[in-house]
């Protein structure tokens, strides 16, 4: 195998294709069933084995299942309350799908031969439009045109509004934008990263006395795997903190 | 390089899946993330899935977590009561104890200090009794000492008188009234 053949082999892209496993469309749009369907369909499938099946017993003193589904419940739930304070808990359940589907999913995206959810741009900016809309539908219904508060920071001088209010529009604008981009590129890049390395290996290996050299990237990509379990992880927290941030700008939308 | 070239290389690979969907042949080569095509699909299972883990979350799993959680720091806030309850009972009853114990202890002592009492009475009475006892009969021999003393006096007086009147007998010969010398000894004395 020549190391052209070997790198065609390993295409560091080719993880993120679609492969529809059920084409269908309905009206005319396409709903086909893909891998990433079934994955998210698995990632689901991860959070209600956690908190369904685990918590069925209900035990006082809880097996090891049960006991990570109430330190995930505790930890979004101290989340929500801290960053939202109490009011937010009435969005407890959906901070706590968001966090709990990401996060799954992103730990699943880790296991080779598994496809990556959060890793479509589309998956992740349907997410960060659902948060906005959804700050911006509470805050008008909560607050009115107060909500518009938002734009004006409280006790500064006219002529700086005049600077300030289309930077602070632009700024909430580009909330969705940085906060799907944000997750889309981490879970991205790191994933190519690992291919990319995985790649060298298989390179270094067609590639006769330096075949030899053929375990530093293996090294490499044991290092870049834990940092992507963090990186997983932290992606999932970041979602959902900023989520109760934006959140929380909808409940107390006065600077 | 190796990556335009598998580029390449995917796309030779991708016409053969044009069977497959007629969108995906479209854009070969393009990022498949930023493949608009591929948008559609996974919006639409997004949207079910998701939507369905959020009812199943909110509905059931989050209630039922909470609850156990809420059970179990009940469960614990309970049994903490009932321990402090029964503490303070277990206190309670050991301070009725500790009362009793007392009582009684003052009660033996009470007991025995009348006991005392009743003892050291009885040894005074008794004292007292053989001390008069004792006082009468020196008091009577006393008396017989007193009257043996008498008694001898009075011998001692018969003898002088015989052996003064026996003293001048000898040596006058003449004999002695001894009735006189009596009266005469008795006036001296």
């Amino acid at each position: 195998m020549n190391p052209e053949e070997a790198a065609a082999k390993s295409n560091p892209i080719e993880q993120f294709e679609l492969h529809r496993l059920w084409p269908f469309e309905i009206n005319g749009i396409e709903t086909s069933f893909t891998n990433a369907s079934l994955f998210m369909l698995l990632a689901a499938l991860g959070v209600v084995a956690l908190m369904i099946l685990a918590t069925s017993k209900k035990a006082i003193v809880p097996g090891r299942v049960q006991a990570m589904a109430e330190m995930l419940y505790e930890f979004v739930a101290g989340m929500v309350r801290q960053t939202a304070g109490t009011e937010g808990m009435k969005f407890f359940p959906f901070v706590f799908t968001l966090f709990a589907f990401i996060l799954i999913a992103n730990l699943i995206g880790l296991v080779p031969y598994t496809y990556s959810v959060t890793s479509q741009i589309v998956v992740t900016f349907a997410f960060a439009i659902v948060v906005i809309s959804l700050v911006v539908v509470y805050g008008l219904y909560r607050h009115g045109f107060g909500f518009l508060n938002l734009f004006v920071p409280h006790g500064v001088p006219l002529p700086v509004l005049v600077v300030l209010v289309p930077i602070e529009i632009i700024s909430f604008l580009s909330r969705p934008v940085s906060l799907s981009v944000r997750l889309f590129a981490n879970i991205l890049a790191g994933h190519i990263t690992l291919a990319v390395f995985g790649g060298f290996v298989v390179m270094l290996l067609g590639a006769g006395v330096w075949a030899a050299l053929a375990p530093v990237p293996i090294l490499a990509i044991v290092a870049l795997y834990a940092l992507e379990l963090l990186v997983a992880c932290l992606q999932a927290f970041v979602f959902s903190v900023l989520t109760c941030v934006y959140l929380n700008d909808a409940i107390h939308p006065g600077h | 390089m190796a990556i335009i070239s598998s580029a390449f290389a995917a796309e030779g690979e991708q016409t053969t899946h044009e069977a497959v969907g007629a969108g995906e042949a479209h854009h070969e080569g393009v990022f498949p993330p930023f493949q608009t095509e591929n948008f559609a699909p996974q919006i639409f299972w997004l949207v079910i899935i998701f939507g369905l883990l959020y009812v199943l979350m909110s509905r059931i799993a989050l209630p039922r977590v909470g609850g156990i959680i809420e059970n179990r720091g009940a469960k614990i806030a309970s049994d903490l009561s009932a321990a402090r309850e029964m503490q303070s009972k277990a206190q309670a009853a050991a301070a009725a104890n500790d009362e009793n114990l007392r009582r009684r202890r003052d009660e033996a002592q009470g007991i025995g200090r009348e006991a005392q009492h009743k003892i050291a009475a009885e040894s005074a009475r008794q004292r007292a009794l053989a001390e008069s006892q004792a006082a009468e009969k020196i008091r009577a021999a006393d008396e017989r000492i007193a009257s043996a003393k008498t008694k001898a006096l009075a011998n001692v007086e018969q003898i002088a008188v015989d052996a003064a009147a026996s003293i001048v007998e000898k040596l006058t010969g003449a004999k002695i009234d001894q009735a006189a010398l009596a009266k005469h000894a008795t006036s001296s004395n």
